[in-house]
């Protein structure tokens, strides 16, 4: 039976994930925002609790030929090969954007080797406007066989390491789900030196045009995202959780706060909207709002409050 | 740039399989361009996860229910029933909620009015064509060459004649106009030497084959695109197409809803350039 207090008038949502302060625990995931400005015309990007910028690398990406992307049931896969700017280019014709919010700007940015991953993250460590680093550890390192480095604990804690004697800002690790023991990677990062792991990553699949007899994405395998994917994120969520001790951030599928909710109540301390930003630009504003109706709902004062209740 | 939620106001077939939806859409008379799209959600559940996006038609204002209120205002888009979402579209009635996110992309150029416009369409591509005829019959003379693989694809036809524009049909299977290719009338047109601008909607293939011919006479042609989207604003970066010099060293791939839908066609790469893919769009986006 869940206890009711008196009316809450308004609770507070804000939330810290190492040492990161967010008026409340939404901010889009890494990929489906662009880098701000795409959605800016549809919401008040200082209603996030972050702003987390398309992955980044050393140099531009093209990314992959098309098609880039299909529709799923309740999903969709894309290969869009981290297409992005570079650090470069970022830092001067979009992050002065970004600095114009007073929401913490995390960077997301992934390499092709330990080195790059390195020498991206010294150079953002440099940038005051950048309140903390997300690193995409779900790509092939190209000198060592292109093996995944978040799929080995090993090149994982390798190029966490690299990364964390760059840059003293907070560094959180995206894992990718695509392993067979989560917990296993999670514990590599947190020991490495991640103040904070985020996940997850999209789930790799497949999906193929029957008349055709060929794949529907040009790259073959894509990372299937949106509310297919919510029940396995959640569980992830559920076992890393158990398994470190810093900070997780949810992220699978998210689309009304009562997805959200079930992050923060597994132990998430904040979560990340993707997919449902391209179905509703203003889906975030929405879940911050549906947060908030919860918790007077609830009669809960303060969110943090709710984080890590779940009774089993 | 707005985000609507808003309903249904007529939704009828004009010609087997394909539809004319219209859409209460306030302020869309004002702020929508020739050649630009928007992102449709077809319902407020899933499925489909994703907006469609559908070329712009036309807008307009029709009578309210009563005299007393103010007239509607409207966006008009026109579909092919190809997939799930436009199967569900086919059965959406007056007064269904539906979501409406645009009008969005880079829509066409006029261009010197003293030129002749040639529009060339191609069943379903004709779509985003007929603002672009609307806002060009004032000050030029325009021409449409409408293409189809039979008459059912001739689509709307009648209502740019009304605008004042002279209409030349062609179905492959001869069941309607001319018996043949569009772009084939596009070259008996173009043997006369016409001082022109030539704008084109329609199968990636008759594109193709429209910019070879304009490259030959060397007139300049503008086509809009046609892609699977995800957000429609440039996040996803999942619409792209080959940029001209594209190579596999150095790739270059340009944003449909962002760059586009609209393009000058010598900065696409022809070679092979996007997928010929059957996308459940209403127009060419």
């Amino acid at each position: 039976m869940i206890k009711r207090r008196e009316k809450v008038a308004r609770p507070d949502l804000s939330v810290e994930v190492c040492g990161i302060k967010m008026k409340n625990p939404v901010m889009p995931a890494s990929g489906t925002f662009g880098y701000g400005e795409e959605y800016a015309p549809y919401l008040d990007l200082n209603n996030l609790g972050a702003i987390v910028t398309k992955g980044l690398s050393l140099n531009p990406k093209a990314g992959n030929p098309t098609p880039r992307i299909c529709e799923t049931v309740s999903g969709m896969l894309n290969a869009i090969g981290l297409q992005n700017v570079g650090i470069d280019v970022f830092l001067k014709h979009k992050m002065p954007f970004l600095e114009s919010f007073n929401a913490p700007v995390i960077v997301n940015f992934f390499g092709n080797t330990l080195e790059e991953y390195a020498e991206v993250a010294a150079r953002l460590d440099a940038i005051p406007g950048v309140a903390g680093l997300e690193m995409n550890i779900s790509c092939p390192n190209v000198k060592h066989g292109g093996i995944v480095f978040g799929t080995d604990p090993q090149s994982a804690t390798d190029v966490i390491s690299a990364v964390r004697k760059r840059t003293k800002k907070p560094v959180i690790v995206k894992l990718t789900p695509n392993v067979t023991d989560i917990r296993v990677m999670a514990k590599a990062a947190e020991d490495a030196g991640a103040d904070a792991l985020s996940l997850i990553n999209t789930i790799t699949g497949m999906s193929v045009d029957i008349r055709k007899r060929k794949p529907r994405l040009a790259n073959t395998i894509g990372g299937l995202s949106g509310p297919a994917i919510r029940p396995i994120a959640v569980r992830l969520t559920h076992q890393v959780v158990q398994a470190v001790k810093i900070p997780v951030i949810g992220i699978g599928g998210i689309a009304c706060a009562e997805d959200a909710l079930e992050f923060l109540i597994v132990g998430a301390t904040a979560v990340q909207v993707g997919t449902a930003n391209f179905v509703d630009p203003t889906a975030m504003e929405k879940i911050v709002s549906g947060l908030e109706d919860f918790c007077i709902e609830q009669g809960i004062a303060d969110i943090k409050e709710l984080i890590g209740t779940l009774e089993v | 740039m707005k985000n609507l939620k808003t309903v249904v106001l007529s939704n009828q077939e004009i010609s087997p399989g394909y539809f004319r939806m219209r859409i209460l859409a306030p302020d869309y008379t004002k702020i929508s361009k020739p050649g630009q799209f928007v992102m449709f959600r077809v319902q407020r559940s899933m499925p489909p996860l994703l907006r469609r996006p559908f070329g712009i038609f036309r807008t307009g204002f029709m009578p309210a229910d009563c005299e007393t209120m103010p007239p509607k205002e409207f966006v008009e888009i026109i579909y092919k029933v190809v997939g799930s979402g436009t199967e569900i579209m086919q059965g959406l009635q007056q007064g269904a909620q539906v979501e409406l996110l645009g009008p969005l992309g880079r829509g066409f150029e006029a261009g010197d009015p003293a030129e002749e416009k040639i529009l060339v369409g191609g069943g379903i591509g004709l779509v985003p064509l007929y603002m672009l005829a609307e806002s060009l019959v004032e000050k030029s003379q325009v021409r449409l060459l409408m293409g189809g693989r039979t008459r059912d694809d001739i689509i709307t036809v009648t209502e740019f004649e009304r605008l004042g524009v002279e209409t030349y049909v062609s179905t492959e299977d001869g069941s309607l106009g001319e018996q043949g290719l569009v772009t084939k009338v596009l070259e008996t047109r173009l043997a006369q030497k016409p001082k022109a601008t030539i704008f084109a909607c329609g199968p990636m293939p008759m594109l193709e084959a429209v910019h070879h011919i304009c490259q030959a006479h060397k007139i300049p042609l503008q086509v809009s695109l046609e892609a699977l989207m995800a957000c429609g604003v440039g996040a996803c970066l999942g619409c792209v197409v080959k940029g001209a010099g594209h190579t596999e060293e150095n790739p270059s791939y340009l944003c449909t809803c962002k760059t586009g839908p609209v393009f000058k066609s010598h900065l696409i790469d022809w070679g092979k350039a996007v997928a010929k893919e059957k996308t459940e769009t209403g127009g060419c986006k």
